[in-house]
């Protein structure tokens, strides 16, 4: 390295939570995020946000490595927990809540791959929620998803810290 | 005779969750069935029994795309009822606030969910791959409008600085100027973007509409003004429901708004620009009239151009804010309570957004009205369809559908917000 250059940055990491708070299973991810955002180091940025797809590119537009969870809402049984390496392949569409939105979670992640500007480590666990009625409290199902999920979550931190 | 449906179970690049049904027989359109399946939200309920300065961060969750617009009709009609007038600087503080959320609300829909319609891709996502630069125009010029929502609002999504009397905090002189240069290159992306849209291949469409929308005797209108419409109506907003009624349909959860005396209306951009062009900028003037608008555009398939104009009016506006702003002494006036009714209507992205509230003398909401612009549109969606599919039977049932969708999207509809509190009526045996 020359004399003066700067050393790399750090990789960024960036952990999403994307929900609505009020729509019962719906606010897994969120509840996820703020329960991690507790337990992890400051070199993990933790972000919530709604789902609207360009919002979502700002937040992880300066990222390397990103974790996004989110509600799902695919047939399986509530308390599934989903996992896609998205940088592999694209996200079923129709597979979560977010997708309501007209340009949601699956669709700011394939735009950002067609910009060229997915970031190089992306995974996106899902957690099969039961109810999405407002107003309503997480599911036992999503609850008991939500603690594997940030188990998962913070194992996969780790893997990547030490390799 | 030949008969066909066309369903659309679910429609994508719209906010929210809806389907549409058209039942067609021979060369005739029977029946034109915009469903919207978004579960009812109740907000209207919620909202009793609330304090009267709750209502600006409720309802601004309706919606993650226009919250600014529930929270600006909120404090203006509490306002109204308590008998408080809130002037500048913070009522241009106000208008600033909506220009990023119209910045932001267009920006979105023009690049990312109407524009494809009309160059013939599937997505944003497959534009993207052939004209990346033009994504990437669109999703700068959004950002300019989440600067402004970031600084002024507190946050992007649902701001958290507004209250009824004005913010818990105003921006001083130089944090506002931060914003000028994004806002300067925003302009210059907005006059680009109303050159790009203009265009687009437009299908020769128009009906019988009656425009109604805001108009205030200086600005283009906002926050403030009367209620007029194309076929003469013109009333202070304190007179609305005697000459708008909710009627619940059968088919759907979002309740239909009709004028009493007419039927169906048009709020939105195209509404807006059509009774207040005189009141756009030169800049915004001249560029419509580049790009081949008259004074008046009858034609929905045009909202996206008239969309991109009102981008531009609103990157002009902000800056002008921005420069004539003057820091108030205080962030807020005083509102104290009384018992009274308290009307507003401000012109949200995709139109009219009417709250009525009646307050006790302890503040206490007694009783909510929410009538978001979709469900004002809904009935003439559907009679656009009634009109528009009889000219192209001879396509293919899959582009056939796609030009529904098309048409659905001129109105730029929001069905989460669309869908609110109905009443349950339980017959017993």
């Amino acid at each position: 390295m020359a004399h003066g250059e700067a050393q790399p940055e750090e990789p960024r990491l960036v952990v999403i939570g994307v929900g609505n708070a009020y729509r019962g299973d719906d606010a897994a991810g969120l509840i996820a995020v703020r329960r991690l955002r507790n337990r992890l180091g400051d070199c993990v940025v933790c972000r919530e946000e709604n789902g609207e797809g360009t919002a979502l590119m700002e937040a992880w537009q300066e990222a390397h490595t990103v974790i996004l969870i989110d509600a799902t809402r695919s047939g399986t049984p509530p308390g599934t927990l989903h996992r896609f390496d998205v940088v592999a392949q694209s996200l079923p569409t129709t597979l979560l809540c977010s997708s309501t939105h007209a340009f949601g979670v699956a669709e700011a992640i394939e735009l950002a791959r067609a910009l060229g500007q997915l970031p190089a480590r992306f995974l996106v666990y899902g957690i099969e929620g039961k109810t999405f009625a407002v107003g309503c409290e997480l599911s036992a199902e999503a609850e008991k998803a939500v603690d594997e999920a940030i188990w998962r979550v913070q194992q996969e931190l780790e893997r990547w810290a030490v390799h | 005779m030949r008969s066909k449906t066309i369903k659309v179970d679910y429609l994508a690049r719209v906010e929210g969750e809806g389907a549409l049904q058209v039942k067609i027989k021979g060369d005739t359109v029977t029946d034109v069935q915009l469903r919207i399946f978004e579960p009812p939200r109740f907000f209207e309920g919620f909202l009793r029994g609330r304090r009267f300065t709750e209502a600006p961060d409720i309802t601004a969750r309706i919606c993650g795309i226009c919250p600014v617009a529930y929270q600006m009709s909120a404090v203006h009609a509490m306002e109204d009822a308590c008998g408080v007038t809130v002037n500048d600087p913070l009522r241009a503080l106000r208008r600033l606030l909506y220009c990023g959320e119209w910045i932001e609300s267009h920006t979105l829909h023009v690049y990312m969910l109407h524009a494809p319609d009309f160059l013939g891709y599937e997505s944003a996502i497959d534009l993207a791959k052939e004209h990346p630069e033009i994504v990437q125009r669109g999703l700068q010029l959004k950002k300019a409008g989440n600067e402004i929502l970031r600084l002024l609002g507190g946050r992007e999504v649902h701001p958290i600085n507004v209250r009824v009397g004005g913010f818990y905090r105003t921006p001083t002189r130089q944090e506002l100027a931060t914003l000028t240069e994004r806002l300067h290159w925003a302009r210059d992306a907005a006059l680009e973007t109303v050159h790009w849209v203009a265009a687009f291949p437009f299908p020769d469409f128009t009906q019988d509409y009656e425009f109604v929308a805001l108009r205030h005797a200086d600005e283009y209108p906002f926050n403030e003004g009367r209620l007029v419409s194309s076929k003469g109506l013109d009333i202070a907003v304190s007179a609305y429901d005697a000459h708008f009624v909710e009627q619940h349909v059968a088919y759907t959860n979002a309740l239909h708004s009709i004028l009493k005396e007419r039927g169906a209306y048009f709020v939105g951009p195209l509404a807006r620009y059509n009774l207040n062009f005189d009141k756009l900028s030169p800049l915004a003037q001249e560029a419509a009239r580049d790009a081949g608008l008259g004074s008046t555009c009858l034609n929905p398939f045009q909202s996206i151009v008239v969309r991109s104009v009102e981008i531009l009016y609103a990157c002009d506006e902000a800056l002008r804010i921005i420069d004539a702003y003057a820091e108030p002494d205080q962030p807020t006036v005083p509102v104290e309570p009384r018992a009274a009714t308290g009307f507003a209507c401000t012109e949200a992205p995709r139109g009219s957004l009417y709250h009525r509230y009646r307050i006790d003398e302890q503040g206490v909401i007694l009783d909510a009205q929410i009538v978001p612009p979709t469900s004002q549109n809904q009935k003439t969606i559907e009679k656009d369809l009634f009109n528009f599919v009889p000219r192209y039977l001879d396509l293919p049932k899959n582009e056939l559908t796609w030009r529904c969708e098309q048409a659905i999207r001129n109105y730029d509809p929001c069905i989460s917000c669309a869908t609110h509190f109905l009443t349950l009526h339980l017959q017993r045996g």
